[in-house]
C-alpha cells in the first residue's frame, strides 16, 4: 500500500512496468520491491527446498527472498534482487522457482514432504539404490530445487572491466563513508566512494532524525554536491565493493546500465579493479531476524526495512501493523509507521525491562511473536506473554528486529577474524584484518548517527595524514547519539519451524539437528545444513544460526566462532568478472605479412600458438585437403615452393661475449662458427629434456641471430634472459626480439635458387651461397637477409624482409613459383615433407624426452658446459631401454598410423605394460607412395626392420608396422646441397 | 597481487611470470655431484611464513626478480633485480 | 623490374573517431633499440647527446619528441626514433626496429578513461605525466604507452598484432563514447 506524503520517490513521474504478465504502476525513485508493495503484492518468490511463498525481507543487496528474473531471451538476467533493481518505464519481471504460476505452485508439495528434508537429507534420502542418483534423484532435485535459470543463449548484453587507482578508497556511502570521503578529500588525497546504491546517503535516506538541523537525506546530498566538486574525487554510484585482495587492491562491481530500458551501447556493469593505498570500509550494518514458527510469510520484514519503505519509498507491507524486536532501533519503526498514520497494534520487545521509545503505541515489553499465520501473506501473529499466555493479534505487517550485524565481510577476505562484542551482541572487525584498511561508522560497531559521523571524519583523515597528506577534522556535524541497547533473542522456543536461512530453507531444528548429529563446528554445520550458502551469503541469518549452535552446543559464540566470508560480497556475474575476454577479447591474433594474401587465395586458417597460418592452398579442382597436400608437396619436390616462416622466433645478439653465451645455452658449440655461417643448435632444459631447437647465423663478428619454433618463442626469450641476469651476468651480451621486424619466407625446391635470382638484385650461386650460409643481399632494391637452410630437405632457402614489404614480397614470390610450376606450400605439406625427412617438431620434443632419446646425443658436447649437461648424463637418461626416436612404416593389412597409436611386440597383449612406444607423428608421404609416421620405441636405434604391433586403442585401429631410420627420403641429403 | 619491480615500481601480478624459488639462482658446478644437482633441481621449501622467489617482469621491464615475501600473510616484503641480489 | 611497396601494420585499419576520443596511426619510418654494453651506459647517453642531442632516458621516461625521441622501453634498453643512432658496437647493441612495432595515437578528452579498461598501470596525469611511458600489457598484449599531450597517448605493439590492438581499443571506445 501507498502511504500519502511519505517517501522521497517523485511522484510526478508515473511507471508502469510488468511482473509476471500483469501491469503496475510505479514512481520516479521505486525499486521493484517498492513499487511491487505500493501495488499490494506480497507474495514475490518461492524458496529455494520447500517451495515456500516468500516476500520481501529487506531494502538491500542482502534480500534473500525477492529474487526475480529481469528480462527475456538473449538478456535475460535471473536472480536479481527485486530490492535493489530501480524501476524504470515498460521493465520486465518474471518470479522464479515456481510451477506453473507463482500463486499455484505444485512443487510446494515438497512443504508437506518437509519431515522429510531436514539437514543432511541429501545424503541421506538418496543413498539407494545407487543408479537412481544419476538417472532419478539428480533430475528430479534439478527440477524441483533451485532459483532462476539461466536463458541458455548467448548473452547479447556487453559488459566491461575498468582499472582505478586512488589514494584513499572509502566503501560505502552512508553517513560514515561521507565523512570519511570529505576528510580525506579535503587534504588533497585522491579519493573513489563506491556506494552501493544510486544515490547516497545509506540509512541517512531511511531516517526521520535529523543531521545538522537538516533532514538526512538533505545534510547527505549536500556533501555529495561538495565531493563532487573536488577535482580529487571520484564518485561511484551503483558500485558495490565486492572483496579485498592482496596489496590494496579490491574488485567492485558498477551496475551501468540495469536501470535503463535501453542500454544504447553502455555495459551492462564493469567489473572495476581498484587499487588504493589506505581504504576506510563504512559499509554499515545489516539487520538480523528473529526465529520463530512461520516468521517467513510475506508480510514479515526486518523492522529496518519497514522503516526504509515507509521513509524511502512511502509503502508499507499493509495495516494493522506491528514490530517486534530486542532493541532500541525497533522501536523506531513503530514511531515512524505511527506516525505516518499507519494503524500500529503492537510494539512488542522481548526485553522485560524495556521502556517505550515509539510514543502513543500500544507497548508489549517481555513479550514475544510465537507464531505467524497465514500462508501467501501474513494474517495474524500469536502474541506470547511473559506468563506463557498467548493470544492472537490481527497483523498485516510484522517488522522484526533482532539487532543489528555490523558488515564485517570485506575485512574477513584476507583471513582476518571477526571479534565477538557483548555489548552490541555482534561481530565487528578485527583491527588490521586487512592492510591499509580500517573501519567506521556502523561497520566498526558504532551504531548512533553521531558515531558514524565521527568515526568517519577521523579515519578518512587518518587514513590520507598516514599517507603524507596535510589536514584537519572538518566539522561534523549535530546528530542523534542515543546510545544502543538491546537483548539477547535468537529465536522463540515453540514448535514448528522457525526460519533462519530463507534462501535455502534452513529452520533452527536443522541447526539443532546438525549439532546433535555431530557437525559442531560451525563450517561443517553450515555445510551440513546449508545454511549462508546460498547467494545472500546467509547476511541476515549466518549469527542467529551459529547463536543457536552455541546454545545447543553449551559454548559461548566467541568459542563457537564465524564461517569464512569470501568474496564477493555481492554476486557478480561471471560476464562482468570475464568481460572482454570473450571472442576476440580471448586472446591476441598475430597475422603475418602474408595473411591477406594467404586468405586471398582462399586458404583455411590454422592457429599456431596465437599465430595464424595456412593449412593448405586449394586449387581449382581439389576436393580435399588431402588432394591439396600432396600436390604441394610434389611441387617443393620437383620445382619449388613458397612458404612463410616468419612466425618462428628470431631473437637478435650481440656483444663480445655471444659466442660463449650460445656455447652455454645450446648442448653444441657456437663460439667458432664463422660469420656468414649458419649451425643447428639445440637447448636443453636444466633437468636434462630437450627444450627447444632451431638454427642460429653469425651474421657479423658481433651479431647473431638465433631463431627458435614458433610455438616456443616467448619461452626462449625468458629462458636466455634469465640464464642471463642469473647465472652469467659477467657475459657482455644483448639480446632482443627481432621476430617482427622480418617477413620471412621458404623458398624450397629444385628450382628455388632460380627463382631467387630472378628477384636477387645480385645472383647468387653455390660457392657464394653454399648450404648453411647467410648473407645480406638485396631484393628488388630492398636490404634483404638470406639463408641457405632447410626443413623440407630440399635445397632450400630462407629470405627476410622488413616486414612492410612483406606482403609485396610474398605476392612477387608466389606469382613467380608459380610461373615455374610452382606455388605457395601451407602447414600440411610443410609437415609431410618435415616427416618424410625425419625432422622433428614440438610433437618430438614434447617435455620428455633426452638428446640421447631423439639420436642427438652426441650433439652435447663433452668439451664444455651448458644447461641440462649435467642432469642429462643422469643413470636412467642414458639406457638401451630409452624410447628412441624412429620412423614407422605400415607392413600389414591396414595402412594407416594415428598419431597417439602405441607399439606393442607382435605377439604381446596390447597392454600398459606391454608398451613399447608411441606415434608422433604422420602422414601419407606422397613420395614414398605410403603412410610415413614418426614415433618413440624402446631401444628403437637398434630395432630397425623389426616388425611391431600398432594398436589404436581410442580409434580401434590395429596394425604391423615396420620400424625405420627417421628419415626416410634422401638419407645422404644429397637435395640439400645440390 | 602486486610487486614493486625496482625498475618500473609497483605494478599487477598480472605483468609477472612466475618462477619458483630463489635457490634456482644457485647453480651448483657441473662436478658437483648427484646429490647437489637433485636438490637443486627438484627439490624445494614449502615454508608456511617468508619466503624468496623468482619473479619475471615479462610484461614489463623484462627483469628477473627476487621477491620476498610471507606465504601466510601475503605480505610482499621487497623485491630486488636479481643481478643485484646475486651480486651481494 | 617492379619495385617492393611497403605497407604499415594498421593499413586499412585506422582511423577511427567515437564521441571525443580518436585512433589513429603513427606511421613508424625509422626505429632501432639500443642496448648499451655492460658498463657502457653513461658512455651512450653522452654519446647519443652529442650525435643526437637528446640523452639515454632513465626507466619510464622519454627523451625528445616527435620524431626525434627515445622512449625506454626495459632493462638497458630503449626505442630510437629519429634514424640510425650513431654509436659504434662496443657502446651499444644498436638493432634495426623499424618495422617491428606498430604506433597508434589515441587522443581526446576521454582518453584516460579509454585506456583504463585496457591497462592495469596508474595512467592519471597526476602520476603519468608528458614524457612519461611504461611498459606494460594491453589487455594480452605487451605495449609501450607513452603520454604525448594533456589528453593524447602514443602506444606501440607488436607488429602482428595490430589488429587486436585496433579491436581492443576500439571496443573501448565504443564503451566509452557511450556513457
Amino acid at each position: 500500500m501507498r502511504i500519502d506524503g511519505k517517501g522521497r520517490i517523485d511522484r510526478s513521474k508515473e511507471i508502469s512496468f510488468k511482473f509476471d504478465g500483469l501491469t503496475y504502476q510505479g514512481f520516479g525513485g521505486d525499486t521493484v520491491a517498492s513499487a511491487l508493495m505500493g501495488a499490494g503484492v506480497r507474495l514475490l518468490g518461492r524458496s529455494f527446498k520447500y517451495h515456500r511463498p516468500r516476500g520481501v525481507l529487506t531494502a538491500g543487496s542482502e534480500e534473500p527472498n525477492a529474487l526475480i528474473t529481469m528480462h527475456s531471451g538473449d538478456k535475460t538476467d535471473p536472480n536479481v534482487r527485486a530490492t535493489t533493481q530501480e524501476l524504470y518505464e515498460g521493465l520486465q519481471a518474471r518470479s522464479q522457482n515456481r510451477w506453473p504460476s507463482l500463486g499455484l505452485d505444485l512443487l510446494s508439495l515438497n512443504n508437506l514432504a518437509a519431515p522429510f528434508f531436514g539437514a543432511g537429507f541429501y545424503y541421506k534420502t538418496f543413498m539407494w539404490p545407487k543408479p537412481f542418483w544419476e538417472k532419478v534423484y539428480e533430475p528430479l532435485i534439478r527440477r524441483a530445487a533451485g532459483l532462476g535459470a539461466l536463458s541458455g543463449e548467448r548473452p547479447s548484453d556487453r559488459y566491461e572491466k575498468a582499472f582505478a587507482f586512488c589514494d584513499v578508497l572509502v566503501i560505502g556511502g552512508g553517513a560514515s563513508g561521507l565523512m570519511a570521503a570529505l576528510s580525506a578529500a579535503k587534504t588533497g588525497a585522491d579519493v573513489i566512494l563506491c556506494q552501493e546504491e544510486a544515490e547516497f546517503g545509506g540509512r541517512l535516506l531511511s531516517e526521520t532524525e535529523e543531521v545538522d538541523a537538516q533532514e538526512g537525506a538533505d545534510w547527505a546530498a549536500s556533501v555529495v554536491a561538495e565531493l563532487e566538486a573536488m577535482e580529487n574525487v571520484r564518485l561511484m554510484p551503483r558500485t558495490s565493493v565486492t572483496g579485498a585482495y592482496d596489496q590494496g587492491t579490491f574488485g567492485a562491481l558498477e551496475r551501468v546500465a540495469h536501470h535503463l530500458p535501453y542500454s544504447l551501447g553502455r555495459p551492462t556493469e564493469c567489473f572495476w579493479r581498484i587499487v588504493a593505498k589506505r581504504s576506510v570500509l563504512c559499509a554499515g550494518s545489516l539487520e538480523r531476524h528473529i526465529a520463530f514458527q512461520n516468521n517467513d510469510i510475506p508480510g514479515i520484514m526486518m523492522a529496518g526495512s519497514m522503516r526504509s519503505y515507509l521513509n524511502r519509498w512511502g509503502v508499507a507491507p499493509g495495516e494493522p501493523i506491528a514490530v517486534f524486536g530486542n532493541n532500541d532501533d525497533a522501536h523506531r519503526t513503530a514511531r515512524d509507521m505511527a506516525e505516518a498514520g499507519l494503524h500500529v497494534v503492537a510494539l512488542i520487545d522481548s526485553r522485560h525491562d524495556a521502556e517505550n521509545k515509539a510514543g502513543d503505541v500500544p507497548f508489549y515489553p517481555g513479550h514475544q511473536v510465537a507464531k505467524g499465520h497465514g500462508f501467501r501473506g501474513l494474517e495474524a501473529i500469536t502474541l506470547r506473554a511473559p506468563n506463557g499466555s498467548e493470544s492472537k493479534l490481527h497483523v498485516q505487517g510484522l517488522g522484526v528486529s533482532g539487532g543489528w550485524n555490523p558488515s564485517v565481510h570485506l575485512t574477513c577476505h584476507m583471513n582476518g577474524r571477526p571479534v565477538w562484542n557483548e555489548d552490541i551482541l555482534a561481530f565487528v572487525p578485527r583491527e588490521g584484518a586487512i592492510p591499509g584498511m580500517t573501519v567506521a561508522g556502523a561497520a566498526n560497531g558504532a551504531f548512533s548517527t553521531a558515531g558514524c559521523l565521527a568515526q568517519g571524519a577521523a579515519a578518512g583523515l587518518e587514513a590520507a595524514r598516514d599517507l603524507g597528506f596535510k589536514g584537519e577534522l572538518p566539522a561534523v556535524p549535530v546528530a542523534e547519539d542515543t546510545p544502543y541497547r538491546q537483548g539477547r533473542l535468537w529465536a522463540v522456543e515453540g514448535k514448528g519451524r522457525a526460519w533462519l536461512d530463507f534462501q535455502n530453507d534452513v529452520t533452527v531444528k536443522d541447526i539443532k539437528q546438525a549439532a546433535v548429529e555431530n557437525y559442531r563446528s560451525v563450517e561443517h554445520m553450515k555445510r551440513y545444513t546449508t545454511q549462508g550458502m546460498a547467494t545472500d551469503q546467509g547476511k541476515s541469518s549466518n549469527v542467529s544460526a551459529l547463536a543457536v549452535l552455541a546454545d545447543v552446543t553449551g559454548r559461548d559464540i566467541p568459542e563457537t566462532g564465524t564461517t569464512t566470508f569470501r568474496p564477493p560480497y555481492v554476486p557478480v556475474s561471471i560476464a562482468a568478472m570475464g568481460a572482454g575476454g570473450a571472442d576476440k577479447g580471448f586472446a591476441p591474433e598475430r597475422f603475418t605479412t602474408s595473411h591477406k594474401a594467404t586468405v586471398e587465395r582462399g586458404a583455411p586458417m590454422i592457429e599456431a600458438g596465437l599465430w595464424y597460418r595456412p593449412s593448405y592452398y586449394p586449387a581449382q579442382g581439389e576436393t580435399t585437403w588431402r588432394q591439396s597436400c600432396d600436390r604441394e608437396v610434389n611441387m617443393v619436390r620437383s620445382t619449388v615452393g613458397i612458404c612463410d616462416v616468419s612466425t618462428l622466433g628470431k631473437i637478435d645478439l650481440q656483444g663480445k661475449d655471444v659466442g660463449a653465451f650460445l656455447d652455454f645455452v645450446y648442448t653444441n658449440s657456437f663460439s667458432k662458427l664463422k660469420p656468414g655461417r649458419v649451425r643447428y643448435g639445440l637447448m636443453l632444459r636444466e633437468d636434462g629434456h630437450v627444450m627447444d631447437d632451431g638454427t642460429t647465423a653469425r651474421l657479423s663478428e658481433n651479431q647473431w641471430v638465433m631463431t627458435t619454433t614458433t610455438a616456443a618463442a616467448g619461452l626462449v626469450m625468458r629462458h636466455l634472459e634469465w640464464v642471463h641476469q642469473a647465472l652469467c651476468p659477467q657475459m657482455d651480451v644483448r639480446f632482443t626480439s627481432v621476430t617482427e621486424q622480418w617477413a620471412q619466407f621458404a623458398v624450397a625446391g629444385p628450382k628455388s635458387r632460380e627463382l631467387l635470382n630472378s628477384l636477387l638484385d645480385a645472383p647468387i650461386d653455390d660457392e657464394s651461397f653454399p648450404f648453411m650460409q647467410n648473407g645480406e643481399v638485396s631484393v628488388m632494391g630492398v636490404k634483404a637477409r638470406l639463408f641457405r637452410i632447410s626443413f623440407s630437405g630440399e635445397h632450400a632457402y630462407e629470405i627476410a624482409v622488413p616486414s612492410r614489404y612483406g606482403d609485396s614480397l610474398y605476392r612477387e614470390l608466389v606469382a613467380r613459383a608459380e610461373a615455374m610450376d610452382g606455388g605457395a606450400y601451407g602447414m600440411e605439406a610443410l609437415n609431410v615433407l618435415r616427416i618424410e625427412k625425419g625432422h622433428i617438431t614440438h610433437a618430438e620434443i614434447h617435455g620428455r624426452v633426452t638428446a640421447f632419446d631423439i639420436g642427438f646425443g652426441k650433439m652435447v658436447s663433452a668439451k664444455k658446459d651448458c644447461v641440462g649437461k649435467t642432469m642429462s648424463e643422469r643413470p636412467g637418461l642414458l639406457e638401451d631401454d630409452r624410447e628412441m626416436l624412429v620412423g614407422l612404416r605400415p607392413v600389414g593389412a591396414i595402412k594407416e598410423i594415428p598419431a597417439g597409436a602405441h607399439v606393442f611386440e607382435t605377439d604381446a597383449e596390447p597392454t600398459r605394460v606391454n608398451d613399447l612406444g608411441y606415434v608422433t607423428s604422420t602422414c601419407f608421404s606422397p613420395t614414398l607412395g605410403e603412410v610415413r609416421a614418426l614415433g618413440f620405441v624402446r631401444n628403437g636405434r637398434a630395432r630397425h626392420g623389426d616388425k611391431l604391433k600398432l594398436v589404436d586403442h581410442l580409434r580401434g585401429v590395429e596394425t604391423v608396422v615396420e620400424v625405420t631410420d627417421p628419415v626416410a627420403f634422401d638419407v645422404d641429403g644429397g637435395r640439400l646441397r645440390g | 597481487m602486486r610487486l614493486p619491480c625496482p625498475i618500473c615500481g609497483e605494478r599487477d601480478r598480472r605483468e609477472f611470470y612466475y618462477q619458483g624459488a630463489a635457490t634456482l639462482a644457485h647453480r651448483p658446478s657441473p662436478d658437483a655431484g648427484g646429490e647437489a644437482w637433485n636438490d637443486y633441481v627438484h627439490l624445494r621449501d614449502n615454508p608456511a611464513g617468508e619466503t624468496r622467489d623468482l619473479w619475471f617482469h615479462e610484461a614489463g621491464c623484462g627483469a628477473w626478480l627476487v621477491v620476498t615475501r610471507d606465504t601466510v600473510t601475503h605480505e610482499i616484503k621487497g623485491a630486488e633485480l636479481l643481478e643485484r641480489a646475486n651480486a651481494d | 623490374m617492379a619495385e617492393l611497396l611497403a605497407k604499415s601494420p594498421c593499413d586499412g585499419l585506422l582511423p577511427r573517431t567515437h564521441g571525443k576520443v580518436s585512433l589513429s596511426e603513427v606511421v613508424i619510418t625509422d626505429l632501432y633499440s639500443v642496448a648499451p654494453m655492460k658498463g657502457q651506459g653513461a658512455a651512450v647517453d653522452a654519446a647519443l647527446q652529442a650525435a643526437h642531442g637528446i640523452g639515454f632516458p632513465a626507466p619510464n621516461r622519454v627523451t625528445g619528441s616527435g620524431d626525434l625521441r627515445c622512449i625506454w622501453s626495459g632493462r638497458d634498453q630503449a626505442l630510437f626514433f629519429g634514424g640510425e643512432p650513431d654509436l659504434t658496437p662496443d657502446l651499444a647493441a644498436v638493432t634495426d626496429q623499424s618495422d617491428a612495432w606498430v604506433m597508434v595515437r589515441l587522443e581526446g578528452a576521454r582518453a584516460e578513461e579509454v585506456l583504463a579498461r585496457l591497462v592495469p598501470v596508474d595512467l592519471r596525469s597526476s602520476t603519468f605525466a608528458e614524457g612519461h611511458c611504461a611498459r606494460t600489457l594491453l589487455q594480452h598484449m605487451t605495449v609501450s604507452i607513452s603520454r604525448v599531450g594533456p589528453e593524447a597517448f602514443e602506444i606501440l605493439a607488436f607488429r602482428s598484432m595490430a589488429a587486436t590492438l585496433v579491436h581492443d581499443l576500439d571496443t573501448a571506445l565504443q564503451m566509452v563514447a557511450a556513457r
